[in-house]
């Protein structure tokens, strides 16, 4: 009791505490409750006291229940039984794809009118964390789809360009964002794509890779220098429409996981957008691309826990039901204490994703969690994964059983939007300023 | 078309939870248990929509008796296009032995008051697989009635339905106003968009007791005692076909 009370004292103004602890002290020795419940009614009796209604984290509010199980059936009804061969054939299946835009997961928070759900961004996150435990690549689809392309729209378009692309984004093709380039990674502001303008109209010449979705994307969110010498403050974000003259794709990349999300290169050659296809202003494509993947990458986070999550839930009941001498695998305490720790491990990164949304939607700084969130997710996804195979023992080497796929999928966590080091100097560069200011 | 349809759904244990007898021997463990709307209320609500989406009904209103949490079932319901929701409100511990003929009495009061004149539900609940509301339901407001209905479609004044039956399918007329129950094969329930989740968060969950429709919730029966059933034994094999006959005489099987 002691040790809590001198813990709310440092913590609270003085007159309040004051009065109320000595006052609550003597209530709760009187009474003579235990430890357990004079923490509870102290810390109640002060969070009131303080305008603050917390609540734990991974308890959801009925809304957020009712849409996250809505997408969990969906996910296990319609996607699961596909995940396989849309694995082995390097495609995501038209029923998915379409499934996706007709129940409405392509749009979460875009706003009813344009025929989005008109949800928060802790919800998106749901969707993507439900999707990612049956199949990682439907779920980077989505969170591309939500977390980029329409908060892109969203933030920076002109009421023309909102009414002119978010519907469409909402019931009817995929956005890609195209930054990266061959020499252009975490470098990224290195960009050699170019804009010149010419008359009302810009001129875009390069090439980008690694672009998802690009097949069957309707619009190109492309970041392209307008004002080379200038640098990095010259890049601009251009929208471009699929078949625009000079935009063309390159063949789908061969990737070790996520193959079901297609991933290519797209070239422009003297493409012209008129100048009303900015999106945002002129030079300010960098501040809206980092912006934007710092949100991003709390959608990253989500995916990497619902990935690892997913192989989990393959896992343990298998462990539970097979034996070897004698015993079911999971009545060996050294299997226990795996699985045990796998467990916490997930926990604990689901908690620094559902924080850092939470932070993010009231409005809080939320970045340095954000990079925590991505970075942590995505190596215990690698974690998981890989002990999970080793669990599962010589079948989880085997396409027949799910985790070799949560294995390859989780390996690009640590790598796209952002590198777990680009995470690490984000993380140092603002805990540098917690220190100094 | 100025039809009202009532439909009934009920919240049941999910389908796939692996159900647990309670310590007590007096029920199943119910707490912290996933629990959804009945699959066969699910088929219900997806009719009476396609229904409204036909124009042959005008409006869907969705009940359930239960708990708080029944609020939830009814905004599944909402969500899957239900127009609007009534909540009888039964709280938990009367809820486990709320029989058919309570829930038939409530749905009939509500069919009177609503002035519904077709009243939908599920032909069983997977809890109590009693498959008895439908029937009583309809014998108390003295309606015809169409159970285990697998197609239904509206001719003039009354419906046609085509039943599952033992021998087959058999199509029978009745005349509006009728309680219709659902069988499986009748339609594929739709899923709740997202969007749609969220549009029935606006629609409106009238609420109410037992009480205010004058019905008695005292329950007729009493639960004496909840087992599993017995574990499944190993087969055995015989030689051949008198020994088969033997043991089969044995366990009194013929």
């Amino acid at each position: 009791v002691n040790n809590n009370m001198a813990l709310l004292w440092r913590s609270l103004p003085r007159t309040l505490a004051c009065t109320s602890l000595r006052s609550l002290n003597s209530r709760l020795l009187h009474k003579g409750a235990g430890a357990s419940l004079c923490h509870h009614q102290v810390a109640r009796k002060f969070e009131v006291a303080r305008g603050l209604n917390p609540s734990p984290l991974t308890i959801l509010s009925k809304d957020e229940e009712m849409m996250k199980e809505t997408v969990a059936k969906f996910a296990r009804e319609k996607i699961f039984p596909l995940v396989r061969k849309m694995d082995a054939e390097s495609n995501m299946d038209e029923s998915v794809y379409r499934g996706m835009f007709d129940n409405g997961f392509m749009a979460i928070e875009v706003e009813t009118e344009y025929g989005g759900c008109g949800s928060t961004f802790f919800v998106a996150n749901l969707v993507i964390e439900e999707l990612a435990k049956v199949d990682a690549s439907v779920s980077v689809t989505c969170d591309i789809q939500n977390t980029l392309i329409n908060t892109l729209f969203r933030n920076l378009g002109t009421d023309e360009q909102k009414d002119k692309y978010l519907p469409k984004l909402a019931a009817e093709y995929t956005g890609s964002f195209c930054l990266s380039e061959a020499e252009a990674g975490s470098d990224a502001f290195s960009m050699k794509t170019t804009a010149v303008k010419d008359g009302s109209h810009f001129v875009i010449n390069g090439s980008k890779m690694w672009i998802s979705s690009a097949p069957h994307s309707g619009v190109f969110l492309v970041m392209a220098n307008a004002n080379p010498s200038a640098g990095y403050k010259g890049i601009t974000c251009f929208i471009v429409d699929a078949g625009t003259p000079g935009l063309s794709i390159g063949k789908k990349e061969d990737k070790l996981g996520l193959r079901a999300s297609n991933t290519c290169s797209v070239h422009f050659d003297n493409v012209r957008v008129p100048e009303e296809n900015i999106l945002g202003q002129l030079g300010q494509g960098y501040k809206y691309a980092i912006e934007m993947l710092n949100e991003g990458r709390i959608g990253i986070g989500a995916q990497m826990v619902g990935l690892a999550q997913g192989c989990l839930d393959s896992t343990v009941p298998y462990i539970l039901q097979r034996k070897q001498f004698g015993k079911r695998l999971f009545d060996f305490q050294a299997m226990q204490h795996t699985v045990a720790y796998l467990a916490t491990e997930i926990e604990a990164a689901r908690l620094l994703v559902y924080n850092s949304a939470r932070l993010k939607e009231a409005g809080h700084p939320f970045i340095k969690q954000a990079a925590m969130a991505k970075l942590y997710s995505s190596e215990v996804a690698t974690r998981v994964t890989s002990k999970c195979i080793e669990l599962m023992g010589g079948v989880g080497f085997t396409k027949d059983y799910p985790v070799e796929k949560f294995y390859r999928d989780c390996k690009i966590g640590t790598i796209y939007e952002g590198t777990s080091h680009i995470q690490l100097n984000t993380i140092a560069k603002l805990l540098e300023k917690d220190y100094i200011s | 078309m100025s039809l009202k349809v009532l439909v009934g759904c009920k919240r049941v244990i999910d389908y796939a939870v692996k159900i647990r007898v309670r310590p007590d021997k007096l029920g199943v463990v119910t707490d912290g248990i996933k629990h959804s709307m009945n699959p066969f209320d699910e088929i219900a609500i997806e009719e009476a929509v396609r229904l409204k989406e036909k124009n042959i009904v005008k409006e869907v209103i969705a009940v359930s008796c239960g708990p708080t949490q029944a609020q939830e079932t009814i905004r599944t319901a909402l969500a899957m296009g239900a127009d609007r929701g009534i909540h009888v409100e039964v709280p938990a511990k009367e809820m486990e032995k709320l029989e058919p003929l309570h829930v038939s009495k409530i749905l009939a009061k509500l069919a009177e008051k609503e002035q519904a004149e077709l009243v939908i539900v599920g032909k069983q609940a997977i809890d109590d697989d009693t498959n008895a509301t439908a029937q009583m339901t309809a014998g108390i407001l003295n309606w015809p009635q169409a159970t285990f209905a697998s197609k239904i479609e509206k001719k003039d004044d009354f419906l046609e339905v085509i039943r599952e039956i033992d021998g087959g399918l058999e199509t029978i007329k009745v005349k509006l106003p009728a309680v219709v129950s659902a069988d499986l094969r009748l339609n594929e329930p739709r899923y709740a968009t997202l969007p749609n989740i969220m549009k029935a968060k606006k629609k409106k969950i009238e609420k109410m007791k037992p009480a205010d429709l004058g019905v008695d919730t005292t329950p007729h029966f009493e639960v004496i005692e909840v087992t599993d059933p017995p574990a499944r034994e190993a087969g055995i094999k015989v030689e051949d076909v008198d020994t088969l006959l033997l043991k089969l005489k044995e366990v009194g099987r013929i």
